[in-house]
């Protein structure tokens, strides 16, 4: 059922970090109350007899609606009955009746998700349509029709919102399990002869047993506002004293005992507040340290710094790079810095490779220069000077400006970095009309030309496509067309090739070229290519663990490698096939 | 598109026979005790059994069920037990009633909710936190004690709403409006938060998609990207929960007329569950399953629209 689960389902990735849930739990001061003021209900409720000052059922005429603080320390109730007493008395039944809906949720969510996910077939089949058809139906409504054949059973009526929350199981179930049941382990336990049952549970169960947890605690929060809601009109068991029955005495007598909303309607509060924490504590345990906020650094003030150099500005460089780190935000303890303090520059109508393996840092260089580091980046230190401006300074709104017109940036995936949901036309024609500030249809005749040139076949066409309409090399020219629609004079290519087949690779390259010596580009290209460096570059900075160890004509780097890592990396690459000559001959 | 529409309100048609039939079953199957419980407890076998054999409650199942289905698709819906009012006149009046609360109560907390979300994800810090604390309040309390709550401060405390009774928006619209203020601030409240929670969870995951980064390398200012590409990527898990947010008010309507007095479908269907008027029961089942099927097929239209991936060529 729908009305209080939107929560939805738990992420589950088997990847996530397991270790330390517990204790990152715990750690969780919010989650820890919760859980032990949901122990202390749950005491009270086991102890009741004990605790109670009172009988929750005997009722006193001079007590009706007596206010809070006399005999009755809570006030008595519109039939003169302890108040603090059925609240304690009335925490058993509240918890007894979320429990069964919980375990008949439990039961049949998992155990067909088990099945459905497992053996797939007809079951899967029906099981879903069947999951589909009660997740949409409405609970309450469901629950009152019910009451006109089973009565006023509340137990009854809890079992049966169990079963309208078992889809959420199921769901959960079934999705794990076929995520999990082609695994290469799996399939290692089958074929040394485990049986299902035992696969099931060792393998599958084992991987969901938290998520099935986060969503027990979310089912047992909503079952008590059901249930309470159920009493509150009138469809509970009059003769035992309850939270939402409470309400109703409350609601009868909302003139003379104002008193008597505030006692069940914060116990339903807190308890159901308790597991929404709980849930909510083992989720951000689960998903360790991703689920914290970061907070963006401010643009950092240029005067804190050394002022700039005069001769950095006028070396007559388009990009110049000096001194600059990178560094995340870490899980525990001090940021981790990935990039430590590099010089680059690049000068209009050049080529500059910067090639390292993965890991190396060559695509945060590519990215601080952008301004768009990903969240938990910063740049602590060292300047990247465009025209001798310190782009690091800037606020995201001139940055904004800068990338349109001097940037162009040439992203390493084409399909991901259209945006799916528009036409290539507008995705080309948006960043024209507010860069360049001219009209749709100029812009428009632009981008057909841009596309035209970028080797596109039949512009209009592609234009009014769709991304996924296209192939990866199609867009990969439409994302250049992109990159150079504002005349930039700086071209950031972050792995342009990596992501397409071989022929393509070398169409493309070949035009970035042919765009560079038209324009007078500079470029920046990052690559962990050599082959690329060879084709295109007219100078390499080989990056190695932050560092840019080797910075050199590419002449030079490929005819007289001097440090160790660059000839390590020329040595390997290819499969030692001989290089081309990077001479172009 | 044509076929696409057709085989949704084909599925449609199936999806409400499945629903009344399965409710049908359930209830009829209990055939004795519905004499017995329109008779009450001093009733003899014999006049239950008259009475049983007067309803056709005798028959086969499915023999009954075919015979309401045929009845139900001429909209004839049986009368009252009781009141031997015809249902659907019943229902005719009562359906207006519930759909005012609900439909002004999804259109404001959509709006505040998306609001928020972009907010929330957008700058993240004070206001994320705020609706992360919000939410978890909002989910904890009842929606009806949130409206007794606000009766008792709002309507018998200050004076300023009346505490129960409702005025057709044909009759007086300040009245209307005064009736129903309270009503759907106790509905709303909850699903504003929840609504909220979704949106900024749904925009976070656009947010961190390649492409967005690449519209900012584009030099496009940030809030054309938020208002634009974001909202337009995150509105297919949007609109389901907005979906899934109107059914479920349905079933919180059902607590909050009782609250405010309200004449609406849910007092009905309470009232009918303690008598046990079962026709009455099924009609609201009926209307409530319409509402359910008919909601499924404007988010599947509004996803096939928005999202081009899922549009048939």
């Amino acid at each position: 059922m729908s009305d209080l689960l939107l929560g939805g389902e738990p992420e589950v990735s088997a990847s996530a970090p397991r270790r330390g849930v517990a204790r990152r739990f715990v750690r969780n001061p919010l989650a820890m109350t919760a859980a032990i003021v949901l122990t202390l209900i749950v005491l009270v409720a086991v102890f009741a007899e004990v605790i109670a000052p009172g009988s929750p059922t005997y009722a006193r005429l001079d007590m009706v609606n007596a206010p809070p603080g006399g005999e009755y320390l809570l006030g008595g109730d519109g039939a003169g009955r302890d108040v603090l007493s059925r609240l304690i008395y009335a925490a058993r039944l509240t918890l007894i009746g979320a429990t069964i809906t919980v375990v008949v949720a439990l039961v049949l969510g998992v155990t067909s998700g088990l099945v459905a996910g497992y053996y797939a077939g007809w079951f899967d089949n029906i099981a879903g349509w069947a999951a589909n058809l009660l997740i949409v139906l409405p609970g309450t409504i469901v629950l009152v029709s019910f009451f006109a054949v089973i009565g006023p059973n509340i137990f009854v009526s809890m079992a049966v919102l169990g079963v309208l929350f078992a889809p959420n199981f199921f769901r959960l179930v079934r999705n794990q399990v076929i995520a999990v049941k082609n695994e290469l382990y799996v399939d290692a336990a089958r074929v040394s002869g485990l049986r299902d049952a035992r696969i099931i549970s060792r393998h599958i169960l084992f991987v969901v047993r938290a998520p099935i947890i986060i969503l027990s605690a979310a089912i047992a929060g909503a079952a008590i506002v059901v249930q309470a809601g159920l009493e509150f009109i009138g469809l509970g068991d009059p003769a035992t004293p309850t939270w939402g029955g409470m309400l109703q005495d409350a609601f009868a007598n909302m003139y003379t005992g104002r008193h008597l909303l505030l006692p069940a309607g914060l116990a339903i509060g807190v308890t159901v507040a308790c597991f929404i924490l709980i849930a909510n504590g083992i989720r951000d345990a689960l998903e360790g340290d991703e689920a914290r906020p970061v907070r963006r650094p401010p643009p950092r003030d240029a005067d804190e710094h050394a002022p700039i150099p005069a001769s950095a500005a006028d070396n007559g460089a388009l990009l110049t790079v000096r001194g600059l780190a990178v560094e995340y935000v870490a899980s525990h303890g001090p940021s981790k810095e990935v990039v430590h303090g590099v010089d680059l520059c690049v000068n209009r109508g050049e080529i500059v490779g910067l090639v390292g393996e993965s890991g190396s840092g060559k695509t945060q260089i590519a990215l601080s220069v952008l301004g768009l580091l990903p969240a938990g980046g910063s740049t602590p230190r060292g300047h990247v000077w465009l025209h001798g401006i310190d782009l690091l300074t800037q606020s995201s709104r001139s940055m904004r400006q800068v990338l349109g017109s001097t940037i162009g940036y040439i992203p390493q995936e084409p399909m991901s970095n259209l945006d799916p949901s528009f036409k290539i036309g507008d995705q080309l024609i948006g960043p024209m009309r507010r860069v360049l500030k001219i009209p749709t249809e100029a812009a428009r005749l632009r981008a057909i030309a841009l596309l035209e040139r970028a080797g596109i076949v039949d512009p209009p066409r592609v234009m009014s496509s769709y991304p996924h309409q296209i192939s990866g090399g199609m867009a990969q020219r439409v994302l250049i067309a992109g990159a150079i629609s504002c005349d930039p004079a700086l071209l950031i290519a972050d792995e342009p090739t990596t992501a397409l087949d071989v022929t393509v690779q070398a169409e493309i390259l070949d035009l970035i070229r042919e765009l560079q010596r038209e324009r007078q580009l500079g470029v920046l290209l990052v690559t962990h290519n050599f082959g690329v460096v060879a084709d295109v570059c007219d100078r390499v900075a080989v990056m190695k663990e932050g560092r840019i160890v080797e910075d050199r004509s590419v002449l030079d780097i490929f005819s007289d490698p001097r440090d160790p890592y660059t000839k390590m990396l020329l040595s390997s690459t290819v499969e030692g096939a001989p290089l081309r000559d990077p001479l172009g001959s | 598109m044509l076929v696409f529409l057709t085989r949704r309100t084909l599925a449609a048609v199936l999806l409400l026979i499945a629903i009344t039939g399965l409710a049908f079953a359930l209830i009829y199957s209990s055939g004795g005790n519905i004499a017995r419980n329109i008779l009450g407890e001093l009733a003899t076998q014999e006049q239950i059994e008259a009475l049983t054999a007067k309803l056709g409650l005798d028959r086969p199942l499915l023999v009954q069920y075919l015979d309401w289905l045929g009845s139900a698709v001429t909209g004839d819906l049986g009368v009252s037990y009781f009141t031997a009012t015809p249902v659907l006149s019943s229902l005719a009046t009562r359906l207006p009633v519930t759909l005012s609360l609900v439909i002004v109560s999804i259109v404001l907390s959509t709006l505040i909710g998306v609001l928020l979300g972009v907010a929330a994800a957008v700058q993240r810090g004070w206001l994320d936190r705020f609706i992360q604390i919000f939410s978890v309040v909002a989910e904890s309390l009842p929606n009806f004690w949130v409206g007794l709550a606000l009766v008792s401060v709002f309507a018998i405390g200050l004076g300023m709403f009346p505490a129960t009774g409702y005025i057709p928006i044909n009759q007086s619209v300040s009245g209307w409006v005064s009736t129903i203020t309270l009503p759907v601030a106790a509905l709303v409240i909850g699903s504003i938060a929840s609504a909220a929670q979704q949106i900024r969870s749904a925009v976070l995951d656009v947010l961190k998609k390649d492409y967005v980064r690449t519209l900012r390398a584009r030099g496009l200012p940030e809030q054309v990207i938020i208002f634009r590409n974001v909202l337009r990527n995150a509105a297919p898990p949007a609109v389901t929960v907005v979906s899934l947010q109107f059914i479920g008010m349905l079933s919180g309507a059902v607590l909050i007329e009782r609250v405010f007095a309200l004449p609406g479908l849910g007092s009905l269907a309470v009232n009918a569950a303690i008598l046990g008027d079962i026709p009455v029961i099924m009609g609201v089942l009926v209307v409530t399953a319409i509402i359910v099927v008919i909601i499924n097929l404007i988010v599947d239209l509004a996803i096939t629209w928005i999202n081009p991936k899922a549009r048939v060529q």
